[in-house]
């Protein structure tokens, strides 16, 4: 007996959702030929596995549901929200400078960059010009932030494919710069760094020189890994030519950042639409050329070295001087001032209790971060609180792309094409 | 720059495809709801040039008197499709011609509308306690969507009560608190 056993489904329309929307429902389930079961061919059935949310392969609360035809992926379908918060409904009650924690908590594998992203949209909508001193230090905040974040990827990635060593390499580096993050604003994951007009604290003495010590160490922990991952056969084999996206594909998926790049479209926010003066850095933008897992891991490997770069050029160009603008409206006065001159007292109450008045507009900002081009939309009608703020999560839109590449693979490449997505699920689901 | 609802489709595929546009790169989709209640939703397109590197941002004005409609972009971008989930989700737009317009944040069988609409309030519709009832009512149904079940017997396997509900059309438990016209 050969016929296949298959499972028919008549898909009626017999019920409306609360939306109006037809709600289908499979009708006369099972097996459509009167086969028994000792004649069941092999790859007749398709199964349902459920992988998550609570799965450590999947970076954090992603459920995904996978149609599996034996160890082909048949389809995924992507189930997000498990960690969302409401934090843009959250921002419409708080002040410019409250949005900030929030920041920290949506990509929490790399919140000072968030926090500068947040605070230029917000200096974008107010006309506010920083200081030379601050652009510097947010340049090296962001590139700080973009390698914690892929030296977590790496890590991580090189578990889930099974080389566990890059993992604890990657992570002691993580590590020092933790402690660097941890010096400069006394957290080590919800930083809280900047402030509208500046940043919540310069950095502490002996500080730079630590950094620029650290940039001199890097890049050996780096050709180690290099030398472990990149010509291993087993890592080769798991990640060249998986999850394949061509450069139309990819444009055409919204994806940026490493993901964009992979695939061979040359698009950096840093260069492209240059903020916080990068157009006078001297760093180049890796491009893969096959769009694999292998490329996606060739390009941020390449980042690392050039943020490197970058934070040495911008560590030897520190400039003296302010931190934040000398605007008594958009920053607090030193406590002293606030405890003996009246003037300064008012000032800091009227910031804390009333916040920051932005005129009426908006605006949009994006940034580079670890992940893709993070961009924040703010809203406002001219009070302290934006009527919307917007959040252009660089994974989620990122992750939308899953299931087209996973799209007849096999369930353990499955593993290998998510991991290189790189997602965080605070950001997803914010 | 605003544009007509019903022009959307048209003028966002001349300008991705026009030789002197080619706003091909779609950054983001995303509502705005003032709070002055007499002012119309705006649905925003975020678009980039990778050829120019130019930005675009195009706006479409929704009035709250008409149902709020409007067609989907996902066949000029597959991007689009879980960025108007997500306005669907938030703001209850609906996208003719998504090709699976389901929420995407709140589980699907979320009954309080929409969260980031301006007469939600902050914490909910529900109290907590009603919250907490709901969450731990939930059935197993409610956690895979009417297509999930039908591939393999999942269906199948269900227990006879919850199958006799499911071909009623009903899938979980919480029932959409009444809406009033806003």
């Amino acid at each position: 007996m050969s016929a296949k056993r298959t499972v028919e489904f008549e898909l009626a329309t017999t019920g409306v959702g609360p939306h109006g929307q037809p709600v289908r429902v499979p009708l006369g389930v099972g097996p459509a030929t009167g086969g028994d079961d000792d004649d069941v061919e092999l790859g007749g059935h398709h199964m349902l596995l459920n992988l998550g949310p609570q799965h450590p392969a999947t970076h954090g609360v992603l459920r995904l549901v996978v149609e599996l035809d034996g160890e082909v992926v048949v389809r995924v379908i992507p189930h997000v929200g498990y960690l969302h918060s409401g934090f843009e409904k959250l921002g419409e009650y708080r002040h410019f400078n409250q949005l900030i924690p929030l920041t920290d908590r949506t990509d929490y594998l790399s919140p000072m960059a968030n926090n500068v992203g947040l605070t230029l949209a917000v200096e974008k909508l107010m006309g506010i010009e920083i200081t030379e001193r601050c652009r510097v230090l947010r340049v090296i905040a962001c590139e700080m932030s973009r390698i914690i974040s892929h030296l977590v990827w790496m890590g991580t990635t090189a578990i889930d494919i099974g080389a566990f060593t890059p993992f604890l390499w990657t992570f002691y580096e993580r590590e020092r710069i933790y402690n660097f993050q941890e010096a400069w604003t006394g957290a080590r994951l919800t930083t809280s760094l900047t402030r509208v007009g500046g940043m919540m604290a310069d950095v502490p003495d002996g500080w730079v020189d630590g950094l620029r010590e650290w940039c001199r160490n890097f890049p050996k922990t780096l050709d180690e890994v290099d030398r472990v991952l990149s010509r291993n056969g087993i890592w080769c084999a798991r990640t060249q030519g998986v999850g394949v996206l061509t450069a139309e594909e990819a444009i055409n998926f919204s994806l940026s950042g490493p993901m964009l790049r992979a695939s061979g479209v040359p698009y950096d926010v840093r260069k492209d639409r240059p903020y916080l003066g990068y157009e006078e850095y001297d760093f180049d933008v890796p491009v893969g050329e096959h769009g694999d897992v292998y490329d996606r891991y060739l390009v941020r490997f390449e980042e690392l070295r050039q943020s490197t770069r970058i934070l040495e050029q911008a560590l030897a160009r520190l400039p003296d001087g302010p931190v934040n603008v000398d605007d008594p409206r958009v920053i607090l006065p030193p406590k002293s001032a606030a405890m003996s001159d009246m003037e300064a007292m008012i000032f800091h109450f009227k910031q804390v209790m009333e916040g920051i008045k932005a005129p009426v507009g908006e605006a949009y900002f994006p940034i580079e971060n670890g992940k893709g081009e993070l961009g924040y939309y703010i809203v406002s009608d001219g009070t302290a609180k934006p009527v919307r703020w917007r959040i252009r999560p660089p994974s989620f839109i990122n992750l939308a792309a899953l299931p087209k590449m996973a799209e007849g693979c096999l369930l353990s490449d499955l593993i290998a094409i998510n991991a290189s997505v790189d997602i965080v699920m605070g950001e997803v689901d914010r | 720059m605003y544009i007509e609802p019903a022009a959307i489709r048209d003028v966002l595929t001349w300008l991705k495809d026009a030789p002197g546009q080619q706003y091909n790169y779609l950054v983001d989709v995303t509502a705005v709801e003032y709070r002055d209640p007499e002012r119309p939703l705006e649905l925003v397109y975020e678009l980039f040039s990778l050829e120019r590197r130019v930005p675009l941002r195009v706006k479409v004005e929704l009035s709250k008197d008409r149902p709020l409609e409007v067609d989907s972009v996902v066949p000029i971008w597959r991007g689009a499709d879980w960025l108007e989930r997500e306005v669907y989700d938030m703001f209850g737009i609906t996208f003719r011609g998504h090709p699976d317009l389901r929420r995407i944040l709140m589980w699907e069988t979320y009954g309080e509308g929409h969260p980031l609409r301006k007469d939600f309030p902050l914490r909910g519709r529900f109290s907590r306690s009603e919250q907490v009832r709901q969450a731990l009512n939930i059935r197993p149904e409610a956690h895979y969507s009417m297509e999930e079940l039908s591939i393999a017997e999942a269906y199948r396997d269900l227990p006879a009560d919850i199958q006799e509900r499911l071909r009623k059309g009903e899938r979980g438990v919480i029932p959409e608190p009444p809406r009033e016209p806003s």
